[in-house]
This record gives C-alpha cells, sequence and structure tokens, in this order.
C-alpha cells in the first residue's frame, strides 16, 4: 500500500499567562467564534495525596467542594451555573482535581464568581458530609460493585504494579475510610491543598482579554493567600520481575486481562516518553493496528482490545510513576497466557523490524484528529491547557502536541516496543464467574 | 460544625446581555440518485465530521445488527484492514451502528482527507462484500458483547423497560438473541445491503472546516455513482403507554434497584413540545431540578437520577431512570412519584420556571459549539424531517413558554397515574416494601 503522508495541521489558540499577587495562576486562551466559554479550575491534589486510613478521600472531597461556599447556600451553585444556560462538573485524578463549567459567554462574571467564592472556603458541614458519604458509596456501586468489570482495570491494576499506598490504593476508597471521614479532616485538607498558590484558573472561548484579567482581579484578586504544600515524591522502582494476580468477578460473563509497564517520566523526560503515547495507538488503534489484526482478526483470541499511557488513558495529564496498559476482553474460555504471550511476540517482531511503511504515519495522522477534536470543545482547551499549566508551566503546548506527536520516529516507536519486556510487565486477570 | 466559612457577604454578579441565538448556515443538494446532502461550516479545527442516516424500519434484527457489524469488513477492491488503514492515512474513521430508525455510518477526519473519506464511504455503500472469514469472526464478537451487555443492570432494565411499554412494536426488542446472530449467513448480508443499503431516502451531513458549497460538490463526486432502489417500510406509531402494576425484574444479590419510569411525550415539532421539555427539566431532566435535589441532594438514595425526552421516528417517550441503594428503592420510588404528583398538580414557581428555560436555551448554543455536536444534531433533525432552522424556532418556543402552559404540560404528561414503572433488583429485599406503594408483578431477568 502507498504510504502517503497527510500534513498534520496545527492549532493557534492563543494564550496569555499571569499569576495574581496570591500565587493564583490563569491562562487565558479566546476563541469567538462561538458564543461561550469554559472555566476550569485545577488544584494540585489528587488520589496519589491522600491519607492512608482515608481511601477516596480527595473524591468525596471534590462533592464537598460542590455543597456550597462563604456566600453560597447548598444546592447554589448548581442553580446559578444551570440557571445561566450552563453545565458543570469536577473530577477526581491521581494527581489533579478539577472543577468546571461551560457557559453561554455572558455569564463569564457569574463563573468566576462562583469559582473564587468556593476557592475562599467550602461549607463543610456534618450533615453535607454524611449526604455526600451516601451519594458517593451509590457512585461506586454504579460503577465498580454493581456491574460487570467494575474498576477493571483503573482500580485493580495499581495494587499489581505498585508497592506503596499513594500509587497502588484504590481511589475511589473502602466504605470503612469514607464513613470515619470527618469534617475536621475536611477542613485540614482544604487548608492543605486548596491554597490558591496551588491552583490554576483557565478560561477558553468568547472572551476579551483585558476584559476577562479585569474580571478575574475583581473576584480572584483577594482570595487569601496561602503557599502550594511541598509535593511529595511518589516515585518507585521499575519492577525487575514480572507480577501477575487475578480474581474472580462474579458478575463478569467473559474472562479479561490488562497489562502494564512503566514508561519515563512524563514531565522531565517528556521527549523520551511521548513515543509510548504513539507505540500504545500503534498497537492498539483501530482494525488496521498491530494487535487488533493479531489477536482480534487472525488468531480471534480476544474478542476487543484497547490500549493507552495513563491509568485513566489520560497521557498528557499525568505525572510520574505512570504506566502503558493494554487490556483486552476473551472468548468464553479463552486463554489469558495465549494472549500474553502473543502480544510480547508482537512486540518483539516491532522491536525488531520496526513499523512497517507507512504504520506510523497513519497512526500519527489519526492522533491529530483525536486531538484536534477534543480541543474543539471550549471546555477540553480550558481543562487541558489548565493542567498543562499546573504540571509544566506550558499551556501552549496544546497547540504543539499533533505537531510533536507527528515527529516521533520509527526508530523511536521501535525503541520503545524493545523496553515492554515481559519481566517488566504487571498483569491483572479477570476470572469471569458469571460465565454461562 | 461548620468549618472554613466567613460570612456571606458578596452578591452574585447578573448576567451580560444574552448573545442573540444564530443558527449555523447550511447548503443542502439532492443528488440525482435520491441522496440529500446537508453540509455546515464550522472552521474552528481542520476537521471534518461525516454522519450518513439510512432509514431502517422493521429490519430483521439479527441481520440488521450484524450488518452493521460487518459493513467495513471488505469491499471488491479492499480488506478490512486496508479500509482502516487507508481511512486512517487521512486521519480518518468510519464506524457503523443501528437501532430501529436508522443504519448510521459516522466519522470524522481531517479536512484534507475529505475526498478520500468520501471515497472509501462510496466503496463501502457500493461494494461491501461481506466476507465469509470475517463475517464469522464478527459473528462471534457480536455475540461475545451481547453477553457484556446482558450482564450490565442498565441493559438489563431497558430491555425489561422497552419490551413493557412497546409490546409487539418493533421498538420492543432492540438486542438479538445469540441463536439468531449464529444463524446470520454472508449471503444474507449481501441480500439485506441490496435491499436497504441505497441513497434514495439516506441523509448525509458534512460539518466543518469547508466551505458548504466545496463539501456538497466533493459528495455529489464521491457518492453520485451510489445507487438502487430497495424499499423502506415505515414505522407503525408507537403504542400509547398502558399504566398498570409496576414490574419487577428480579436479579438476585443486586446491590441497588435501577428505576425506570416511562412517561408519554410528544415529537420535536408538536405544540405542547417546549412546554414538556420545560417541565421536565423542572421535574429530573437537570442537575437543579425537584428530583435530583430530593433523592441525591437530599436524602443521598442515589448518584445520578436523569429523565429525558427520546425521540424516535415512531413516538416520543419520556424515560426517567436512577440507580438507587436497595434498601431504599421503595423510599425512592415513593418521592419520585411524589415530585412527579406534586409538578402534575401544583404550578411551578416562576423562577424555577426561568432558571429551567435559561438553562434549556443555553444548552442549545453548548449543543451547536463543536463540529461533533453540530454533525449528530443536524444529523438526528434530518433523519426526523427537520432542519437546523427548527432550533431557532424551539427556541422561540421556549423563550415565551408560560407558568400556565408549563403547569399543563406536567398535568397532561407527567402525571404519575400515566406512569409505566419498571424495577430491576434484587426481588426477595425490596418486593415487600414496593408492594405497600403499589400492585406488584414479579418477572425473573431475562436476555
Amino acid at each position: 500500500m502507498a504510504a502517503r503522508r497527510s500534513r498534520i495541521p496545527a492549532t493557534k489558540y492563543p494564550v496569555e499567562r499571569f499569576t495574581l499577587d496570591n500565587g493564583l495562576r490563569v491562562v487565558l486562551t479566546p476563541d469567538r467564534s462561538a458564543p461561550v466559554i469554559g472555566v476550569a479550575v485545577v488544584y494540585d491534589v489528587g488520589i496519589r495525596s491522600e491519607p492512608e486510613g482515608r481511601s477516596g478521600f480527595a473524591h468525596l472531597f471534590e462533592h464537598l467542594m460542590f455543597q456550597g461556599s462563604e456566600n453560597l447556600e447548598k444546592l447554589a451553585h448548581f442553580r446559578h451555573v444551570q440557571g445561566a444556560g450552563g453545565t458543570f462538573n469536577g473530577s477526581t485524578h491521581h494527581d489533579y482535581t478539577d472543577y468546571y463549567e461551560t457557559l453561554p459567554s455572558n455569564a463569564l462574571e457569574r463563573a468566576l464568581f462562583l469559582e473564587a467564592d468556593r476557592m475562599r472556603g467550602p461549607r463543610l458541614t456534618e450533615e453535607n458530609l454524611r449526604n455526600q458519604v451516601d451519594v458517593v458509596k451509590e457512585e461506586i456501586r454504579v460503577n465498580v460493585l454493581n456491574r460487570p468489570y467494575g474498576g477493571f482495570p483503573w482500580l485493580t491494576l495499581p495494587p499489581v504494579m505498585f508497592d506503596t499506598f499513594p500509587n497502588a490504593h484504590d481511589g475511589y476508597g473502602s466504605f470503612d475510610d469514607l464513613e470515619s471521614a470527618t469534617v475536621a479532616d475536611a477542613a485540614d485538607f482544604f487548608r492543605r491543598y486548596y491554597a490558591s498558590g496551588n491552583a490554576v484558573l483557565a478560561v477558553s472561548g468568547d472572551v476579551d482579554v483585558a476584559e476577562a484579567t479585569a474580571l478575574v482581579e475583581r473576584h480572584f484578586g483577594d482570595v487569601p493567600a496561602r503557599p502550594a504544600p511541598q509535593r511529595p515524591d511518589f516515585a518507585e522502582p521499575d519492577l525487575t520481575a514480572e507480577r501477575r494476580s487475578s480474581y474472580t468477578d462474579a458478575l463478569a460473563p467473559l474472562p479479561a486481562v490488562a497489562a502494564a509497564w512503566r514508561v519515563p517520566d512524563p514531565i522531565t523526560d517528556f521527549a523520551g516518553y511521548l513515543p509510548y503515547v504513539v507505540l500504545a495507538e500503534v498497537l492498539t488503534d483501530g482494525d488496521a493496528s498491530r494487535l487488533v489484526e493479531r489477536l482480534v482478526q487472525r488468531d480471534r483470541a480476544v474478542t476487543s482490545l484497547g490500549g493507552y499511557v495513563g491509568f485513566m488513558g489520560d497521557p498528557f495529564d499525568v505525572r510520574d510513576p505512570t504506566a502503558l496498559l493494554l487490556q483486552a476482553h476473551l472468548p468464553p474460555g479463552g486463554d489469558v497466557d495465549k494472549v500474553l504471550r502473543t502480544v510480547d511476540e508482537e512486540l518483539d517482531r516491532l522491536a525488531t523490524d520496526g513499523p512497517t511503511d507507512g504504520e506510523l504515519a497513519r497512526t500519527q495522522a489519526r492522533m491529530a484528529t483525536h486531538l484536534l477534536r477534543d480541543t474543539d470543545a471550549v471546555l477540553g482547551r480550558a481543562l487541558r491547557m489548565a493542567v498543562l499549566e499546573q504540571q509544566r508551566g506550558e499551556p501552549g503546548l496544546l497547540n504543539e502536541l499533533p505537531r510533536l506527536v507527528g515527529e516521533v520516529t520509527d526508530e523511536q516507536v521501535r525503541a520503545a516496543a524493545a523496553t515492554l519486556r515481559p519481566e517488566r510487565r504487571a498483569s491483572i486477570e479477570v476470572i469471569a464467574g458469571g460465565a454461562r | 460544625m461548620t468549618a472554613t466559612v466567613g460570612t456571606g457577604t458578596r452578591v452574585l454578579p447578573p448576567l451580560g446581555p444574552n448573545r442573540r441565538f444564530k443558527v449555523p448556515k447550511q447548503a443542502e443538494r439532492r443528488l440525482g440518485n435520491g441522496l440529500t446532502v446537508i453540509a455546515v461550516r464550522r472552521p474552528a479545527v481542520p476537521l471534518v465530521e461525516l454522519r450518513l442516516w439510512m432509514p431502517t424500519g422493521r429490519t430483521h434484527l439479527a441481520r440488521g445488527t450484524m450488518l452493521a457489524q460487518t459493513m467495513l469488513s471488505g469491499t471488491a477492491s479492499m480488506t478490512s484492514v486496508q479500509i482502516a488503514a487507508e481511512l486512517q492515512a487521512v486521519g480518518g474513521g468510519l464506524s457503523a451502528g443501528i437501532d430501529p430508525d436508522r443504519l448510521m455510518l459516522s466519522g470524522a477526519g481531517l479536512v484534507t482527507g475529505l475526498d478520500r473519506m468520501l471515497e472509501i464511504l462510496a466503496d463501502v455503500l457500493t461494494g461491501a462484500t461481506y466476507p465469509g472469514e470475517e463475517v464469522g469472526t464478527e459473528r462471534d464478537r457480536l455475540v461475545d458483547r451481547i453477553q457484556v451487555a446482558q450482564s450490565q443492570p442498565a441493559h438489563l432494565a431497558r430491555t425489561a423497560l422497552l419490551r413493557r411499554i412497546y409490546g409487539k412494536h418493533p421498538y420492543a426488542v432492540q438486542t438479538p438473541d445469540p441463536a439468531q446472530v449464529h444463524a446470520v449467513r454472508p449471503a444474507a448480508l449481501r441480500r439485506l445491503h441490496a435491499e436497504r443499503v441505497h441513497p434514495a431516502d439516506a441523509v448525509l451531513v458534512l460539518v466543518g472546516d469547508v466551505q458548504p458549497e466545496r463539501a456538497l460538490d466533493a459528495a455529489e463526486k464521491a457518492l453520485s455513482g451510489w445507487s438502487g432502489a430497495g424499499h423502506d417500510d415505515e414505522l407503525p406509531p408507537a403504542p400509547p403507554l398502558e399504566p398498570g402494576a409496576l414490574l419487577l425484574v428480579d436479579r438476585p444479590g443486586s446491590v441497588q434497584s435501577s428505576l425506570r419510569i416511562a412517561l408519554p411525550a410528544v415529537p420535536r415539532t408538536h405544540p405542547d413540545h417546549a412546554a414538556l421539555q420545560l417541565a421536565n427539566l423542572l421535574f429530573g431532566g437537570y442537575f437543579s431540578s425537584r428530583w435530583v435535589e430530593n433523592i441525591r441532594e437530599d436524602k443521598g438514595y442515589t448518584y445520578g437520577p436523569h429523565s429525558l425526552v427520546e425521540h424516535s421516528v415512531a413516538g416520543s417517550v419520556l424515560i426517567a431512570a436512577a440507580e438507587v441503594a436497595t434498601e431504599v428503592t421503595a423510599p425512592a420510588l415513593l418521592e419520585t412519584t411524589y415530585e412527579l404528583g406534586r409538578l402534575a398538580t401544583l404550578p411551578p414557581k416562576p423562577d424555577e420556571l426561568e432558571q429551567a428555560r435559561q438553562y434549556a436555551l443555553g444548552t442549545l448554543q453548548l449543543g451547536m459549539s463543536t463540529q461533533a455536536g453540530l454533525a449528530s444534531l443536524t444529523s438526528a433533525f434530518a433523519g426526523n424531517g427537520l432542519r437546523l432552522d427548527f432550533l431557532a424556532e424551539h427556541a422561540a418556543r421556549l423563550a415565551k413558554a408560560t407558568v400556565a402552559e408549563v403547569a399543563e404540560a406536567a398535568r397532561r404528561y407527567l402525571a404519575p397515574a400515566r406512569a409505566v414503572t419498571v424495577v430491576l433488583g434484587d426481588a426477595e429485599r425490596i418486593v415487600p416494601a414496593l408492594s405497600a406503594l403499589a400492585p406488584v408483578h414479579t418477572e425473573p431477568a431475562r436476555p
């Protein structure tokens, strides 16, 4: 097949950065093509930072940030965002927690007011805490306990791969830990981590930079200054011997397996890390990818297959340590050992021969489409730029990603594949307890 | 105990002036073969979105599902791997899906690859071969996927609800039986393709960084050779809801119960639709609704309750859904009935209606602000005989619906007396309390 190479296009979203006197970092990225805005506040605290005995606390606390604040009663936040024609949410990740709104652009000042108010202080009450513990337990039941493959592999693989509590524990939390959380815990957590110096505000979309800058200063300028806490070192050594584990999922009708290998530090060694992000797609993106062609189509050894970097599939939002993951569901009675052996064989082949003619270029073109598509949503831009600012001080990297992905070479992908050895692999097998 | 709270003295800033509601320009052409092509320009990112809607009323369920599963498995000139690789080369991809209304091919790619994507699309439409080997593989994969779906409580609850509300209508069963899937042969797929994959009533939507006229020309050039005039079977109208005993579907050991409530609704073009949409928002259609504030934010019974008016070609229905802790199943249903009844019998407060109205109008803007959102909206509208300019009419109706009209819509459509209720959960634990609220008819879970 002819190896035609598509030119990888780029976006040119403008980026304005500044820091308020209280240490809050701000990113503005105007785009007036539609009358909507995205507003995101990202705090540099996530699942890895919650203390032992308080698993799930970072996520529980995220819920508490919606329960009223200095000038706002319970329910007011939701009503004010939606009553302005907008939508909102928040999410808790390994390394950060985000809060965001997307709204018609006439609601800019309102959104800034709402975020600034809870940055000054949420209303942490016993009643709200108990209510949200109940809500979070239902969230865990719906996403983990009452369905097959709940938490697979993002909650079930880290304890196989990692040894320390921050990296290995269940980020949704145990019911015991959630129930023992106190208002005092929440107040401490807020004081420590929800500091102006530990946060980034990003605003994208239909805004005028001068006007938005003035509004940001008006609403966030007098948020009391608190410095960012020292971020602990979460480093763990790489595996030197294969690790495998398995568990029975009583609801699962088919066996499944996930495997992971550590990758270079996404922040300090971005150039070394990027080839792994590309490699995951070479292996698994679509019917023409290596592993789908081999395992799904040719061998019929698996029925579905995916691969990505970062336990939440968030390659540009994670810090070290993280991993490249492959996950597959097998047909009834499928042989997990055989699947892992075949993966090793295909990785060997790629490491020996390198990508075929055009294989890398087409994967890079497809990755460019995905990256560009994510930034078309005004909120996607605000969220990604906020995290890029927080973790790298480089929000404009968003514009560069399609090009950088496109510059990864055959040799880099080959070399990355060569490191995915069985002795560096952690894997988890789901035994189908619900097979008929 | 209260911590880290100061005294509330700051005032919520008012909203700026509303931006005028603008519908993006579109161009439309009916090709000689009957295919309608609609193109909308949104130049934000250098991509193009593609949606091809082909009506499929009354298609044999297992064959139709397999058709979607294998349509991209090969043509006279390309294998499935070549199709995927050639699409990837221009940053593109295509996928196929089917429901009782339509077969849909959708995808996105770099705008520089539009011509190539359309060329490959044309090759699939005119020359999909359904090769035996690939059909065999995909048959097994589909059966695997159905098994996984049938182990999901949300799927089981929906399956039971559809069967309960649609009876003998084609909407009643939307997941094929594995045995029927196993019986599908390549020849049947080729026959079905010849019968159903034709341009006469199909609509192609292209949205992105491309001049609409240029997109129409590209589509005409690539797809004029697609021909054929099979048949379309009109779907009969969906039957009216028939309230009755609560249907309890037993799922032993379930740690949550899945509540599903169906209520009557009207199509987008019906004069009551705007008022019904607002009444639904007030009840459970957004986070700041009575139902969510009650059973989540006050009682903590559930995580993500929501209600939605679902529009299909043969009819519309309002469906409210919540996953609640097993031990509070009956209390959660009681609060649900209470909130429906309260809205159906007492008018909403004017400021509560204003809030819902702003949400409805604002989310219209948000929905049109991405290429993907615009493409899906344009396609869903076109499949139901509407164009994007309908949004302006709808926005005007939302803007002027009165408290009295919304109260009347609530009385007419949201009355608990008209509800059909299905609960999936652990019968042994929940039947005693549920029986205090309504007559209960229990069935085992069926795939």
